[in-house]
């Protein structure tokens, strides 16, 4: 029953994406009158332009560049011109890092909120102001202070992804069932040994969620930063891409993006089942 | 036998009521057991029979007053006061050996690995659940999750089992077994034990000493009824024999009535010397005979 529906789902996602591409195949083939010039001049001028073929690239284009970025994802011919795999890796590095710092700072911290009533009270009018703020909003003053433009994205980043990893930990620690942290007081545990064994066990699934949450923030605001910071990464390639009037690159950075995102959520997914305990 | 092993000396609870003032849940409590006594208290809910219980095991403080427990008053929780939840409150990420484990490496930290488990093992086999060391709770049906409870309870060899209603959340067989089984191993090792229950036939089977409270708020220990039945009762014969009916029925009489009605009833009740009484043949004395049904408001009620 389950196999065959999975069976059935496939099917489906495959039609459609066939009408997608059809559609987009169609919709781009389509060429627009020419008008007649002088040579010299339509040498200036794009094939949209001379041939009367539409800007937008269609699949076979797109399809064509991306298996030429996949074969040489590592080429490196200046600061404009990176593979695909130099921006995407630059991007994944700034982003794990910002994260990581994040998690150093959010988890701990959310321990301190979720144990302690008194340090909830007093950091919450904090937290509910800080965390509205666009993190883009961040970049002039991370720019100013830091002084450094890679920083400033890894800052950018932390701070995106601190709040729902801070709010989730400080939910998590703070519900966890009276009957366990009983338990825990009846054996005369320790308050260190009682947040490893009793707390960090039992609000673990709701620590990953809220780094799931993170995680999925993080890389939406990367490519944003990037785009701001310029230099390297795959927001800036992007925007290079844009600039360069490639609309195969962007699409192909869509894509990109689109599949490192959902390949960093899996992961985290992951290790969300691996913590969570049936009751 | 008359050394109180377990003395609650004048303990009080008060919460902030509603308009300013404070609601007692109980006042000038007093209650003692001696060494390898089994105690059950019964009484109606809301009551603070775990309010008392969460008090001697040091989850709650008094208002007022002190518990004494083997010549020392108590401060906070101990390994000395073992608690069986009545929501059994096992470790969901651990299993069954991991929680019981997890009881024995609290109470002796510098023990290595294979003795734990060793030890653990003992009390896993002790409550008959030999073979299921590595299944989560999860994977346990109710019965074997409170056998799980008990030992965990039993592993760091407490002075003193509490039990806040262990069995109310299994059905009636499971309960018998694992009220045969408690029984069994509080003969065996002499434990002194504290339950709270609301099943009266379990307080006859279990209990030494059964603590009957009144209604709360304003509960008092109104009685401590000896059980008068032989300390080898079986579950089997246990209402043939002469004395069971009269006991039960002077509990029964007692949540039924008496409950509500005592502290009016008696207000020279001293709550530092509670009667102690102990239901013979000639009980229940007098049994009120059935009123007779007043057909007409019967009829009304019908209409």
């Amino acid at each position: 029953m389950s196999a065959s529906l999975r069976l059935r789902a496939a099917i489906v996602s495959i039609a459609l994406f066939a009408v997608f591409i059809g559609i987009w195949h169609i919709a781009t083939r389509q060429t627009a009158a020419v008008g007649n010039m002088s040579p010299e001049y339509a040498k200036l001028m794009g094939v949209t332009a001379t041939q009367g073929k539409s800007a937008m690239p269609g699949p076979l284009d797109v399809g064509a560049k991306l298996w030429e970025h996949l074969k040489r994802p590592f080429y490196d011919n200046g600061p404009n011109d990176k593979g695909l795999g130099i921006q995407l890796g630059y991007s994944i590095a700034r982003v794990g890092l910002g994260y990581l710092i994040a998690v150093l700072v959010a988890i701990p911290l959310g321990f301190l909120i979720g144990m302690s009533p008194l340090m909830s009270k007093a950091l919450d009018p904090f937290i509910q102001v800080l965390k509205p703020i666009s993190p883009l909003a961040w970049m002039p003053l991370a720019l100013y202070t830091i002084k450094d433009s890679s920083i400033s994205a890894i800052f950018v980043i932390f701070i995106c992804s601190v709040w729902p990893m801070l709010l989730n930990t400080a939910f998590g620690v703070a519900s966890v069932r009276k009957e366990w942290i009983n338990v825990a007081r009846t054996l005369e545990v320790g308050t260190i040994r009682r947040a490893f064994t009793v707390i960090l066990p039992a609000a673990a699934p709701t620590i990953l969620t809220g780094m799931r949450i993170s995680i999925g923030i993080a890389w939406l605001v990367i490519v944003a930063a990037e785009m701001l910071v310029g230099g390297t990464g795959i927001g800036y390639f992007v925007w290079n891409e844009w600039n360069n009037l490639s609309i195969t690159n962007v699409i192909i950075a869509i894509l990109t993006i689109g599949v490192v995102g959902m390949l960093l959520d899996q992961i985290l997914a992951r290790f969300a089942r691996m913590v969570t305990f049936p009751e | 036998m008359t050394d109180k092993f377990i003395s609650i000396e004048g303990i009080a609870k008060r919460y902030p009521g509603a308009d300013g003032g404070t609601t007692a849940v109980f006042e000038n409590f007093w209650l003692s057991m001696s060494r390898g006594e089994f105690g059950c208290v019964i009484g109606h809910s809301g009551c603070g029979k775990t309010t008392v219980l969460n008090i001697l095991a040091g989850l709650d403080e008094p208002s007022e007053g002190a518990v004494i427990v083997d010549g020392q008053a108590i401060e906070g929780t101990s390994l000395d006061r073992a608690v069986i939840f009545q929501s059994h409150a096992l470790l969901p990420w651990r299993t069954v050996l991991g929680n019981v484990a997890y009881a024995v490496t609290s109470k002796w930290r510098n023990w290595d690995r294979a003795k734990v488990k060793a030890h653990a093992q003992t009390f896993i086999d002790l409550v008959g659940l030999t073979g299921s060391e590595h299944k989560r709770p999860s994977e346990l049906s109710g019965g074997m999750k409170q056998r799980v409870g008990i030992a965990r309870a039993l592993s760091i060899t407490p002075k003193i089992m509490l039990m806040d209603e262990p069995f109310s959340a299994l059905d009636a067989l499971t309960r018998g077994t694992l009220q045969d089984e408690v029984r069994r191993i509080c003969l065996e090792t002499g434990q002194t034990a504290f339950m709270i229950t609301h099943d009266v036939d379990e307080a006859i089977y279990l209990a030494d000493k059964i603590f009957l409270m009144t209604n709360g708020p304003g509960a008092v220990l109104a009685e401590v009824v000896e059980n008068p039945l032989p300390k080898d009762r079986g579950r089997i014969d246990l209402h043939r024999h002469p004395y069971y009916y009269a006991l039960r029925n002077h509990i029964v009489d007692f949540l039924v009535s008496r409950s509500k009605i005592f502290v009016a009833e008696n207000p020279g009740h001293d709550p530092r010397h509670v009667p102690v009484v102990r239901p013979g043949l000639n009980e229940p004395a007098i049994v009120a005979p059935p009123r007779p049904v007043d057909v007409n408001s019967a009829q009304a009620i019908a209409r």
